[in-house]
């Protein structure tokens, strides 16, 4: 057990922190935007996990599943943000 | 050893700049404000993040990978950010309280007005045109 290992497992304990923080705002969102956002925080944040994960173990194919993720997340919050404009657009 | 010195250095920093982020979507008081908390320093965290496993890894390969996510990160976190944002806006999302002016709506209503007097001066030279054929 290296240092570097013990360094890489204190920034893997650093990133499950500021998910846990980004899950009360998703708890505590006033509004749906609010929770879209932090939605797309945590995908960032899993993406950063997942590079640190294929660090710990030295497999180079989970940068795909990382590359796959960050265009699902794009996808998402362009999607959600039509469904905001299209949801409330008959009322007014 | 060095390759391992400056890639854990410049991951901690990245871990850092993502725990800020996390710690602005909790703190700030207005939807726009985290908005511009996650999708600056959370981006910026995670690119450095990528740099640090492609030094570690010291391969072509993966260096395209990272650099791929990096650039696609980079591209599009702003854009999504922005169709939130105005989604958000048109949906009625509050400002906070202490929000002393509104650029968004003057710039909209300046736009309104620009297009009336586009079209009244369309018009008007239309009429000219019309006018010095005749």
């Amino acid at each position: 057990m290296s240092w570097f290992y013990i360094v890489l497992l204190f920034a893997l304990i650093l990133l499950s922190f500021a998910g846990v923080l980004v899950f009360i705002r998703i708890i505590l969102g006033p509004s749906l935007p609010d929770r879209v956002i932090a939605f797309d925080l945590i995908g960032t944040i899993t993406i950063g996990m997942i590079a640190l994960y294929s660090l710990i173990t030295g497999v180079t194919s989970y940068l795909d599943a990382a590359i796959i993720l960050s265009l699902i997340l794009f996808l998402g919050a362009v999607a959600f943000a039509y469904y905001m404009r299209r949801s409330h657009k008959p009322k007014k | 050893m060095i390759i391992e010195i400056a890639s854990a250095t410049i991951i901690i920093i990245g871990v850092l700049f993502v725990l800020t982020s996390a710690l602005g979507i909790v703190r700030l008081p207005d939807f726009y404000i985290r908005v511009s908390a996650i999708t600056k320093a959370a981006t910026l965290g995670v690119a450095c993040i990528m740099v640090g496993v492609a030094i570690y890894f010291n391969e072509v390969d993966v260096a395209l990978k990272a650099g791929a996510i990096f650039i696609f990160l980079l591209i599009t976190s702003p854009i999504a950010a922005h169709i939130i944002g105005r989604a958000a806006y048109e949906d009625g999302v509050p400002l906070w309280k202490k929000t002393t002016f509104d650029e968004f709506r003057d710039y909209r209503e300046g736009k309104l007005e620009n297009e009336q007097n586009k079209s009244d001066r369309l018009g008007s030279d239309s009429k000219e045109e019309k006018s010095s054929e005749s």
